[in-house]
């Protein structure tokens, strides 16, 4: 007796039997197929060209499962399944224009005197994690930066010093890594005023 | 349980003394008698267990930063992944194809469901209410939930109507994509 190992979905993170009910099928399928073929063969059948032709819900369904559950309601759960993909593609282009139409804001804020903070908002949207950034950018410049929300009440990362270009350069290798080069990062230098801005943190 | 977890539940996070880790392997075998001959494999004596004290009581105990079974109240409940790596020490009940959408959605599982033709239940005398369950799917290797039986099975059988199975943790659930960094 031992311990099985399990495969799981790079893409939907289930064992690849239920990727058909994520509605992430065709991107779960090409996943499949690149890191475990022996696997998506016993899933999906060997007829590569064909499988290509009907790549589809129906097609899998058929494979799957020699179903107990009645014609009728098999249809039904497919045609069910297939609206559910359709659904999560167009979610899925949705956030991915989303995330090309946003960009990120990186302003250099002056302070008392030679003072500056650097402020970078829009992060959100890429699904970094703030306050992990945080973290990392107070121990990489050795200051102090914090997680805060500003004017319009969107959370920012506040780092303390002046650190725009080193952090603009931190910024675009971090979107590099994430697969999104082409997003636009804007840099905003404020000139020093007269009398400190009305930021509070 | 799980339906609404986020890291905001976590209250604290500690490592499991080593003396209360052999308690808890030992409670695992008294619950699932035939996880006894991988148990060290699961959980390595070398290895640390690290409890995660959470919302209403949940305790999540994590061995390298895998999630491995959690309690609310006395019993040990074994996550999906700790399912999957060894399903034969769980009592398993299978549902049919056309439930597996509602399951990975989060609801109970109806009786109807769990005597179909795709369905299995075990023979008599089968299990009690309020027991654990692991739930598999029809042509499926993996389980896909773990719940608790609302009625023993033999009920199921016989009443075959309204809830059967109360979902506890099935896969896509805040727990299924909770991880420890």
């Amino acid at each position: 007796m031992s311990l099985r190992e399990v495969v799981y979905c790079g893409v939907c993170s289930y064992p690849p039997e239920y990727c058909e009910f994520t509605g992430k099928l065709k991107r779960c399928k090409v996943w499949l197929k690149e890191n475990h073929p022996e696997r998506y063969t016993q899933l999906y059948g060997a007829n590569d060209e064909e499988e290509e032709e009907a790549n589809d819900v129906a097609a899998v369904g058929k494979k799957l499962g020699e179903s107990s559950i009645g014609e009728e309601r098999e249809n039904k759960l497919e045609k069910d399944l297939l609206k559910l993909q359709t659904k999560q593609e167009n979610r899925e282009q949705r956030e991915l224009a989303k995330k090309l139409s946003s960009k990120v804001i990186i302003k250099r804020e002056a302070r008392t005197k030679r003072k500056f903070i650097v402020a970078i908002s829009g992060l959100e949207v890429f699904e970094i994690d703030m306050k992990k950034l945080a973290k990392t950018f107070a121990s990489k410049f050795a200051t102090g930066c914090s997680v805060s929300k500003n004017v319009e009440k969107k959370e920012e990362v506040v780092i303390q010093g002046d650190v725009l270009e080193d952090v603009e350069a931190y910024i675009h290798s971090l979107l590099k890594e994430k697969g999104m080069e082409n997003v636009k990062v804007e840099t905003i230098d404020t000139k020093k005023k007269k009398k400190p801005t009305t930021e509070t943190k | 349980m799980f339906k609404k977890f986020t890291r905001d539940d976590i209250h604290s996070r500690s490592n499991v003394k080593s003396s209360i880790q052999r308690t808890l392997k030992t409670k695992l075998v008294n619950q699932y008698p035939q996880l006894e001959p991988v148990i060290d494999e699961l959980i390595p004596k070398k290895s640390q267990v690290e409890v995660i004290k959470c919302e209403d009581k949940i305790q999540l105990y994590a061995v390298n930063g895998e999630v491995l079974f959690f309690q609310q109240f006395d019993e040990l409940i074994p996550s999906l992944k700790l399912v999957h790596k060894f399903p034969e020490a769980y009592p398993t009940v299978q549902v049919d194809r056309g439930a597996i959408k509602f399951v990975l959605s989060g609801a109970n599982i109806m009786c109807p469901g769990l005597t179909s033709p795709g369905a299995k239940l075990p023979d008599a005398p089968g299990f009690e209410k309020d027991s654990v369950v692991i739930i598999n799917a029809e042509n499926k290797d993996s389980a896909l939930a773990i719940g608790r039986l609302l009625m023993s099975t033999e009920d199921i059988k016989s009443i075959n109507k309204g809830h059967g199975v109360e979902l506890i943790h099935h896969l896509g659930d805040p727990l299924w994509n909770f991880s420890i960094e």
